[in-house]
């Protein structure tokens, strides 16, 4: 039986935003070690004597590479239709509450390409 | 747990020197000029109103697909190639997955583990000429966010009431160029670091796939700074000082951080890591967001992508469309124009290196080349807060001037007056001296009218050179040229005064 935590589960609810109360996370554990499991047969198909070599994983399964598109303008909104879904707007752009770190103590989270974030390395 | 010091006071830069070797690291990200966007066609531009170069998927919509700007790619293998890497068989694009509301689908579409281009150098000419060679790691495709402007009494981050949206540069296309740990730079850390921004910065402006202007974002550095240990060869913890975005700001915040490390690790702390912010106006860095595992950005590969796959044939083509390097290109104009060290190093400081060469070829020499670039057309550029090349001065208008001056027909500030009139669009040089009628006055009658009068005004200055002093001449120079409306040759009125007071020149 793969070993998924209450831990684990809790980390990946708070990466992923989704609330979970205490028995949600005791259950999905389990739960989630069954279903990685049965992920697990394909690793044994790879490992016997069945399938042979190297076999890479598949990100893609359409035979289908090089889709690009031409570098040419095409239609684009208006700031009202841009904002026409938004819960809230000030001067043609969207108004979002204080952005502050999960961990506010921690100070604001400065993330994503804005403020440069790096790749993992 | 005991309580580890992280802060101390900076030690001086020599010190930290003799302490330690500094182990440099930076990614750059270059926003490409293309028309449009990454993964879409809404328009990539910069400076328009709020949220209107967008469509359904900049806002990343339900529902909506991504497809691939073919150009993009191109300038993204075009860069790697500049950059000695090899650019990959097959590769293909990952969601970097956070929720921060400049990335609207709560996903950056970026690439992980196959990047485009990987394995390469940049070799990085220093002040004195010598050539530092800046390993490589990878360079991969991804998309830019949107820019918030932080509400509220401080106007910053801290403190904000709320915040504002404007996806206008969201999935503009990025490359992000990472190198690998750069050891040996020793006391020139600094240097290579500023050194190394630049020439990324002139490979892509060479490759002309970014407007590479810094100070609106298009070229922007994060600056890794570890120390070792004199004689350690085992890197130590890492700060990355965020969106250093000058070249002098780079060279600067690695001189702080190296001087900040050897603080704290002199007084027996730590470093943490984590990311620095950087403070223009004392220039220091500070604490910013700590590398936890609030990091994981669970990559997956994108599914809505079909991977990109390069071959042979594209790439030789690519290759050879290349440009001249450019620092080979410098060092080229500088053997052919013959111009000192100095004047070479300041034309390519106020970069110029492309309308110069434009107006050589066209015939102008180097030196008078030279001249009007870095005198008065940066000047009248520099008074209207353009740049030299946005006045509209075609090599043939300097050509133009150039030739009436040796013609003699105009003396060089008549020259300047008449680029000023160029400029402000009154037509070619020769039109504007017929027109305001400039032409040196070469008529003897009325030049000899002029200088007899100054001479009758300022009897001392004639004693004076009848006296010997040939100098003072200088002194009824600019009676004449006020007379004459500034259309004299002021070898001829040296001449005409000589000769009316019967002394061999």
């Amino acid at each position: 039986m793969s070993d998924i935590s209450r831990a684990d589960v809790e980390h990946l609810a708070k990466l992923a935003h989704i609330s979970m109360t205490e028995h949600e996370l005791e259950k999905m554990a389990g739960e989630l070690a069954v279903i990685v499991d049965s992920v697990k047969t394909v690793a044994d198909a790879v490992s016997s004597a069945a399938v042979s070599g190297d076999v890479p994983a598949t990100s893609h399964p359409l035979p289908l590479t090089n889709v690009f598109r031409e570098d040419v303008v095409g239609e684009v909104f208006t700031a009202e239709q841009s904002l026409s879904n938004a819960p809230d707007a000030e001067d043609g752009r969207f108004k979002v509450p204080a952005i502050l770190d999960e961990e506010s103590e921690q100070g604001p989270a400065l993330r994503g390409p804005a403020a440069g974030e790096g790749s993992e390395r | 747990m005991t309580d580890t010091i992280a802060e101390a006071e900076p030690l001086s830069y020599e010190e930290a020197l003799e302490r330690f070797d500094p182990v440099l690291g930076f990614e750059v990200h270059v926003e490409l000029n293309t028309v449009t966007k990454m993964f879409s066609s809404a328009p990539n531009a910069f400076g328009d109103d709020p949220n209107t170069n967008v469509n359904p998927v900049c806002l990343g919509l339900p529902g909506t697909l991504p497809v691939v700007n073919g150009t993009a790619v191109e300038s993204a293998i075009r860069l790697g190639l500049a950059l000695n890497c090899r650019i990959a068989e097959s590769c293909r694009f990952a969601r970097k997955q956070y929720f921060y509301p400049d990335t609207p689908k709560n996903w950056q579409t970026s690439q992980y583990d196959e990047p485009i281009a990987y394995d390469g150098y940049l070799d990085v000419e220093l002040d004195d000429g010598e050539i530092f060679r800046v390993e490589i790691e990878r360079a991969h495709m991804e998309e830019d966010a949107g820019k918030l402007t932080h509400a509220g009494t401080s106007g910053r981050i801290q403190g904000a009431d709320y915040s504002l949206v404007d996806y206008n540069r969201s999935g503009v296309p990025l490359i992000e160029i990472v190198t690998k740990p750069i050891v040996g730079a020793g006391e020139r850390a600094p240097e290579i670091a500023r050194a190394y921004v630049s020439a990324v910065r002139d490979i892509v402006k060479g490759l002309d796939i970014s407007d590479a202007r810094m100070e609106r974002g298009n070229v922007r550095c994060d600056a890794n700074v570890s120390l070792m240990p004199k004689g350690s060869t085992e890197f130590g913890t890492r700060s990355e000082t965020k969106n250093v975005n000058s070249m002098r700001a780079v060279e600067h915040a690695v001189t702080y951080e190296i001087r900040r490390h050897a603080g704290v690790l002199s007084s027996g702390g730590s470093i943490v890591q984590e990311t620095r912010h950087w403070q223009e106006t004392s220039r220091t860095t500070t604490s910013g967001r700590p590398k936890s595992d609030a990091d994981d950005y669970r990559y997956f590969p994108e599914p809505d992508l079909v991977p990109v796959v390069t071959t042979q044939d594209w790439i030789e083509r690519l290759r050879a469309e290349l440009p001249e390097p450019p620092a080979e290109r410098r060092r080229r104009l500088r053997e052919t124009w013959g111009y000192a060290d100095k004047e070479f190093r300041d034309v390519v400081a106020a970069d110029l290196l492309d309308e110069i060469e434009e107006t050589v070829e066209k015939g102008a020499s180097p030196a008078v080349a030279r001249k009007w670039w870095m005198g008065e057309i940066s000047r009248l550029a520099n008074a209207r807060d353009l740049d030299p090349a946005a006045l509209g001065v075609a090599p043939a208008t300097i050509i133009e001037l150039n030739s009436l001056i040796e013609a003699g027909r105009i003396n060089d500030k008549i020259a300047r007056q008449v680029l000023e009139f160029h400029v402000d669009g009154e037509g070619s040089p020769e039109a504007i001296v017929e027109a305001r009628g400039l032409e040196v006055v070469s008529d003897d009658g009325a030049l000899s009218a002029a200088v007899e009068k100054a001479m009758e005004e300022n009897p001392d200055v004639v004693e004076k050179v009848k006296g010997g002093k040939l100098k003072a001449i200088g002194a009824l120079i600019g009676p004449v040229m006020k007379e004459t409306k500034g259309q004299a040759d002021a070898g001829k009125v040296r001449e005409i005064v000589l000769e009316k007071l019967g002394i061999e020149g």
